[in-house]
């Protein structure tokens, strides 16, 4: 139980993700794996992945770890990471290929015309660099209209525990989710205008910054996520009930 | 607000220890690379930018040594560069622990290297760095690339190979004034200016730091993505702290330093 496996498929540098899992979690062992077996049978999976979605779908299938990775993010603690969220989702722009489809919904990249910040000066693509990330109910209704004086702990997914809203992570990408459901929207950042940034449903989380890159704060969530049980909060519950 | 505006400590390192150029001569032996790294990391450092300036071949491995030790507890983005002159060095740099590889001669020597580099490994972590020099007497100012550490002119204008190396798949640019590295007068605002103008990918200034003005100057003035300095940092006139309380004063949108992390809450 308390094994990470981190999925290997052989894009690029997995040490970043796999020390700062043994930093927080010393009671785990981490497992940098690229067997569907040691997947299945570790106790939570995290899903990294970096480069280009297309290349990394066609990685993961050469590798035969598609059904291993689908099996894991339906029945363990799953964290998704960069490219490892996108490729949870239906498809991207940034290739033809089809995306693992856990998620509805794609990836596209930012548009050259939007890039503009408030005072009309160019915004640079990759986003890269560190951007506030505040985390959202993940419930439908409240989300626009959440009162201020509600106290957002109670609703919290166990993965923001003790990181206070708002705080800085570090983001390297081209290309952002858009969910159709914006009942899995955990967290949201600007760039200039609002996006996803982290999605959660049931035993997935995943988040489109690099928490293992993001000192304090993404200690912490890594730290969440390697005590998590995987159970969702009552709100992701409250949702499936109403579906 | 907004996508933070980011601080960089530079870290010359040779034989695994830190050391400062001046003006690429005269080196002065300052530290070990871990400990820094941690300070500026506790300072509240952004990134960090590691270039190997031993660059032979018998004093290769130890660079990977200091990245793989500074990775494993340094949780923040660490850029290193210097002699990276194949796919198989980004390889090795990226699987020690380096986010990003940064590559400057080799490129102009043979361009295929960051379009080969950026379609194995991504855009993300492929960092061209340009030294660029004034071109004597030119007006509007046109900029040269040299290389080697600035010893060698290379006839290419700087902007133009800027946006080669974007097209090529450059995810950012390292942009160094070799007028003024060294001096302490500051970024050349003009070049780094016309970089981002430019280009549509981050520009990081660098070369010139010698007080906390010119810090935001480089963001206000040369609308760079970036800020890096070595020596100021490493000589401990300024903390990455104190040069941020500054430039968010100047209204430019930073990270602060946060609590340290807690491993149980």
């Amino acid at each position: 139980m308390n094994t990470i496996a981190v999925v290997d498929y052989g894009m690029g540098n997995l040490r970043s993700v796999a020390k700062a899992l043994e930093h927080v979690a010393p009671q785990c062992r981490v497992l940098v794996t690229s067997d569907a077996a040691v997947i299945a049978e570790a106790g939570r999976v995290v899903f990294p992945g970096q480069g280009a979605m297309p290349d990394c779908m066609r990685e993961l299938e050469c590798r035969g770890l598609r059904a291993a990775v689908v099996d894991a993010a339906r029945h363990k603690p799953f964290l998704g990471i960069c490219i490892g969220l996108q490729m949870l989702f239906e498809a991207s722009e940034e290739g033809d290929i089809k995306g693992l489809g856990l998620f509805r919904g794609k990836v596209v990249r930012f548009a050259a015309a939007a890039m503009t910040d408030a005072e009309g000066f160019k915004l640079k693509v990759p986003h890269m660099g560190w951007n506030e990330v505040r985390q959202e109910h993940a419930r439908s209704e409240p989300l626009g209209q959440r009162a201020a004086s509600t106290r957002r702990d109670e609703y919290a997914h166990p993965l923001w525990h003790s990181i206070p809203d708002n705080s800085r992570f570090y983001f390297v990408h081209s290309y952002y989710p858009q969910p159709d459901d914006t009942a899995i929207v955990a967290a949201t950042t600007c760039y200039p205008f609002r996006f996803t940034c982290a999605v959660a449903r049931d035993n997935i989380f995943a988040v489109q910054f690099h928490p293992e890159k993001s000192q304090a704060a993404g200690l912490a969530l890594l730290r969440n996520f390697a005590a998590w049980d995987g159970a969702a909060p009552s709100w992701s519950v409250d949702n499936d009930a109403s579906a | 607000m907004a996508l933070a505006k980011r601080v960089i400590p530079c870290l010359d390192v040779t034989g695994g220890r830190v050391v400062k150029g001046v003006n690429f001569v005269g080196l002065r032996d300052a530290g070990d690379p871990i400990e820094i790294a941690r300070r500026y990391d506790a300072e509240g450092a952004d990134e960090l930018t590691f270039l190997d300036i031993t660059a032979s071949s018998e004093g290769r491995g130890l660079i990977l040594k200091v990245i793989e030790d500074v990775a494993a507890q340094v949780f923040i983005p660490l850029t290193v560069g210097g002699g990276v002159r194949s796919v198989e060095d980004v390889r090795l740099l990226l699987n020690a622990g380096a986010d990003k590889v940064s590559i400057n001669t080799s490129a102009v020597q043979n361009p295929r290297l960051v379009l080969d580099a950026c379609a194995r490994f991504g855009s993300q972590c492929i960092v061209v760095a340009v030294d660029a020099k004034r071109v004597a007497g030119s007006s509007p100012p046109r900029w040269e690339v040299y290389t080697h550490g600035g010893r060698r002119a290379t006839g290419l204008d700087a902007l133009e190979w800027g946006r080669r190396m974007q097209a090529a798949g450059a995810g950012e640019i390292l942009l160094t004034s070799m007028d003024r590295d060294g001096t302490r007068q500051g970024f050349d605002l003009a070049l780094t200016r016309a970089f981002s103008d430019a280009l549509e990918i981050p520009i990081v200034a660098s070369g010139g730091v010698g007080s906390i003005d010119h810090f935001s100057a480089g963001v206000l003035d040369g609308r760079a993505d970036a800020v890096l300095a070595a020596s100021v940092f490493h000589y401990g006139e300024l903390t990455v702290d104190a040069v941020k309380t500054h430039m968010a004063a100047k209204g430019i949108v930073v990270r602060h330093r946060g609590a340290p992390y807690r491993a149980v809450v």
